[in-house]
């Protein structure tokens, strides 16, 4: 079997498809359950076609154990609950001779855009072992099915399910897992079952950990506006910002809650708000008045395809230049991006703590292939504490200054209630009292200080993970990480020794520590999911890259999967020589 | 923010409500008598200076907040309720009063005003209504008449209808509608003390005549006037009231009991309980 690459460590990748109400995600949920529970990582991505509702989807699952932080490039099983437009999806699908595609024994067969690979097809008795238990469904069949197929044991599918459909009623489960013990034995174990164990696992999504980031980092107050791919961030926290002594409002638009964010925010209460690109291009005006009034906020970004509308229920990496160059002005603010499902947690956290330490805008730059990915995962680290808020300290001996010029640009911020130290928060420029002004010295002053708040941040070691040796160099963000991490790796075994820079912080860019990383590679690509090549023209700009270097771009909706970078890194080196 | 009231408060007078910094209104304008009367309210109220938050947008009346001894954010055009709105609750137990113009509440900052009604969290919201844009020097704003022909971007007159603040904010929901004038800082100071009072969002729309783009303005001295029948309740009667109305009558014209907005509360959980919700 092609898939059990490693006997030590099997490893693959499933998709199972299926029209709206034949249960593809959630019979790919339970299974993603079911291997966090037997102690398995995996990754579950899901795909779905147009319709808000009852329109076909596909899920792909990948499992390992060890962490899985991208698809692989080829599916080992393909389970058609039916295949109904499942030509929609057939980029996200990549079958070969070797995958094994299931169905029912009733259905039609597969279209040939899925078997004229050669693929081998096996009917399964799915709808009429349904049909015999009552309330039975042919997707609790197949779950049973893939799991004897994975060598999951009852005990694990059944918990998994109970867990996943905890709000359905007692008969619909109890049928559920009369049917996963029906399809049980309908597959043998393949060659990819993969060996658990791992110990204390998590089950979550990306936005599921930028909102648990935001609640270690103390965020207390959200404002926002509905929108794909964000939304579940919201709807994560808006149960449990209230258990935190927190609160979430649902805003009239993207203009409303940013400036809400900005309110609270100088109230005294650390804020976030959360959004995608057509909602961060409204929000722009909001965030050069929290730079010009020093008031920190968070925006999460959860990226999709753009621009305008674009596509909103798939991934891309392209509003990286809105959230470095869109604020009017000389506005310097922090760009993050998490470089994983897991690290969604991490650099919100992060995020949150440099935002309120330097009084200033965070942008944090997620997308669709995190945010509504699910992952099982080790527990996410803790950021690195960072000193909170800077606010004034005992009696003040003379006229309060809220915009007083310091040796690191930081000054201290009261909360209302305060007194002694009254001011007015300024969008309009200012002197260093908070009163408006056009002077020249005054402008001069304040850009000064707001630049200095960035200038002299010491991020230590959490602006990149850095990863490999070599004199081959792939530099990255975000998302695209973890495909980018195989590839490297790839390279790497196959005697191409690779490194990698994924870059967490993008701005302000930690530029000595990234032209010591890049320190002796000969070939150097700049790895993205977008079209332009954001990063490498921002690199370029910030004069950090050598003239060698090359930009590895595409734009999405399909994330990158490692083999596709490795073999664009072997053409080009064939290429040169 | 444990900051005890201070004891000098029930001693402050208007004066003391007012910063130093110098207005940058013309001589004559309206302005210049809602700031009076705001002190003067404030006073009466006794409210702690620290506790007290003006929050305004862009625009002549916007720059307000500079001028008030208190907390204050001067922000961007048009989003001054939305940022009222999140300070007010994150911190339920400051007074935030919010500030500006026609143009920066019913124009750029429609939106927010139908939804700062609808909400009902408990803001008083001041709107200087002068029907013309002083700031960018003389444009037609949505309060301006239709055909008002005195704007070099629109020299022909709008052609459209006023935009009317408090039907629109009779039919959004607002439950406290009040009209003053700037010309009657008594007046109008005993509207604020009431719409500070009032446990809800407070429409306050003051009639504030610029004399330097629409001099003839200066006649709604005479043509305002006092209605002492007292607020309508009903919100039928209400829209009556306001839909027969000239536009010029003072006084408080709506006011209803409602249930001001509340955020949701739940018991306290620690981070480690929300964390072992996630376990695989």
């Amino acid at each position: 079997m092609p898939c059990n690459r490693d006997p030590v460590a099997p490893e693959g990748m499933l998709a199972i498809t299926g029209a709206g109400g034949h249960g593809a995600l959630t019979t790919a949920q339970i299974l993603l359950a079911a291997l966090g529970r037997a102690g398995v990582h995996g990754l579950l991505t899901r795909a779905a076609g147009p319709q808000i509702r009852g329109g076909e989807s596909a899920a792909t699952l990948r499992f390992a154990s060890r962490p899985v932080a991208c698809m692989a490039d080829r599916l080992d099983l393909l389970l058609g609950l039916d295949w109904a437009n499942v030509e929609r999806f057939v980029d996200e699908l990549p079958v070969d001779a070797d995958t094994l595609i299931l169905q029912d024994v009733a259905s039609v067969p597969p279209p040939p855009c899925l078997t004229g690979c050669g693929a081998r097809v096996r009917a399964l008795p799915l709808a009429a072992r349904a049909a015999e238990i009552p309330g039975g469904r042919a997707n609790m069949v197949a779950l049973g099915a893939l799991g004897g197929w994975l060598g999951l044991s009852h005990a694990a599918l059944s918990a998994a399910s109970e867990r996943v459909l905890a709000s359905k009623d007692a008969a619909t489960r109890a049928a559920a897992i009369a049917c996963l013990e029906a399809g049980l034995g309908l597959v043998e174990q393949g060659g990819c079952a993969p060996v658990g164990g791992a110990a204390g696992l998590w089950n979550l999504s990306g936005n599921e950990a930028a909102g648990l980031g935001a609640l270690r980092a103390g965020v207390r107050f959200v404002a926002a506006y509905p929108i794909t791919p964000a939304t579940e961030l919201l709807e994560w926290l808006a149960p449990r910002l209230p258990q935190r002594d927190g609160q979430l409002l649902q805003a009239e638009d993207e203009l409303a809650a940013v400036n809400m964010v900005i309110g609270a925010s100088f109230g005294g209460v650390a804020a976030l708000t959360a959004t995608s690109g057509p909602g961060l291009s409204l929000m722009v005006e909001g965030l050069g008045l929290a730079v010009a009034s020093e008031t920190p906020l968070v925006v999460v970004d959860v990226q999709r395809g753009g621009p305008s509308t674009g596509i909103p229920t798939k991934t891309e990496q392209s509003d990286l230049g809105l959230a470095l160059y869109g604020l009017h002005g000389d506005a310097p603010h922090l760009v993050l991006a998490p470089l994983g499902i897991a690290d969604c947690c991490f650099t919100l956290e992060w995020a949150v703590g440099l935002a309120e330490h330097l009084q200033t805008v965070a942008i944090v730059l997620s997308d669709q292939a995190l945010g509504q990915s699910r992952a099982i995962v080790d527990p996410p680290p803790r950021a690195p504490q960072l000193p909170s808020r800077l606010v004034p300290d005992g009696p003040l001996d003379a006229p309060f200054q809220r915009y007083a010029p310091s040796v690191d640009g930081r000054s201290p911020m009261p909360a209302p209630g305060r007194s002694g130290c009254r001011y007015v928060a300024e969008g309009l420029e200012h002197d260093a009292s908070g009163t408006p002004s056009s002077l020249a010295a005054d402008h001069r002053q304040q850009l000064d200080k707001r630049a200095r708040k960035l200038d002299g941040l010491d991020p230590g070691p959490d602006w990149a993970e850095i990863r490999g040796r070599g004199t081959r160099c792939l530099v990255t963000w975000g998302s695209s990480a973890g495909a980018v991490f195989e590839a490297a790796a790839r390279l790497t075994a196959a005697g191409r020794p690779t490194r990698v820079i994924a870059l967490r912080l993008i701005a302000p860019l930690a530029r000595a520590a990234l032209r010591e990383a890049l320190d002796g590679a000969a070939w150097i690509w700049v790895v993205e999911l977008n079209q332009d090549g954001q990063l490498f023209a921002h690199l370029h700009a910030q004069r950090v890259l050598p003239p060698q270097a090359r930009a590895l771009a595409r734009p999405g909706p399909l994330a990158w999967r490692p083999g596709e970078i490795v073999a664009a890194v072997l053409d080009a080196e064939e290429t040169d020589d | 923010m444990t900051e005890s009231q201070s004891p000098t408060t029930s001693t402050l007078r208007a004066r003391d409500y007012k910063s130093g910094v110098t207005p940058v209104w013309c001589p004559g304008c309206g302005h210049h008598g809602v700031l009076a009367a705001l002190t003067r309210a404030l006073a009466h109220l006794e409210l702690p200076r620290e506790r007290l938050a003006l929050i305004s947008g862009i625009g002549c009346s916007s720059r307000l907040p500079a001028y008030v001894a208190a907390y204050g954010f001067h922000g961007v055009h048009g989003r001054a309720l939305a940022l009222a709105g999140g300070l007010k609750a994150a911190r339920p137990e400051l007074t935030v009063l919010v500030l500006g113009g026609d143009g920066d509440g019913f124009s750029i900052g429609g939106n927010h005003f139908l939804h700062a009604c609808r909400r009902n969290q408990d803001l008083t919201y001041v709107v200087m209504d002068n029907e013309v844009y002083g700031m960018t020097k003389g444009q037609a704003s949505p309060t301006t008449a239709p055909d008002w022909q005195q704007a070099k971007l629109t020299p022909h007159g709008t052609g459209m209808p006023r935009f009317l603040p408090t039907a629109i904010a009779l039919a959004a929901g607002a439950g406290f509608i009040a009209r003053g004038f700037s010309g009657d800082p008594a007046g109008l100071s005993r509207l604020l003390v009431e719409a500070i009072e009032y446990p809800g969002f407070a429409l306050v729309h003051v009639l504030t005549p610029c004399p330097t783009f629409r001099p003839e303005h200066r006649d709604w001295k005479g043509r305002v006037h006092v209605d002492d029948t007292g607020p309508s309740t009903d919100p039928v009667a209400a829209a009556r009231r306001i839909q027969a109305d000239d536009g010029k009558t003072l006084g408080l014209l709506f006011r209803r009991a409602l249930t001001p907005w509340r955020a949701e509360q739940a018991p306290a959980c620690t981070l480690e309980e929300i964390e072992s919700g996630l376990l695989a």
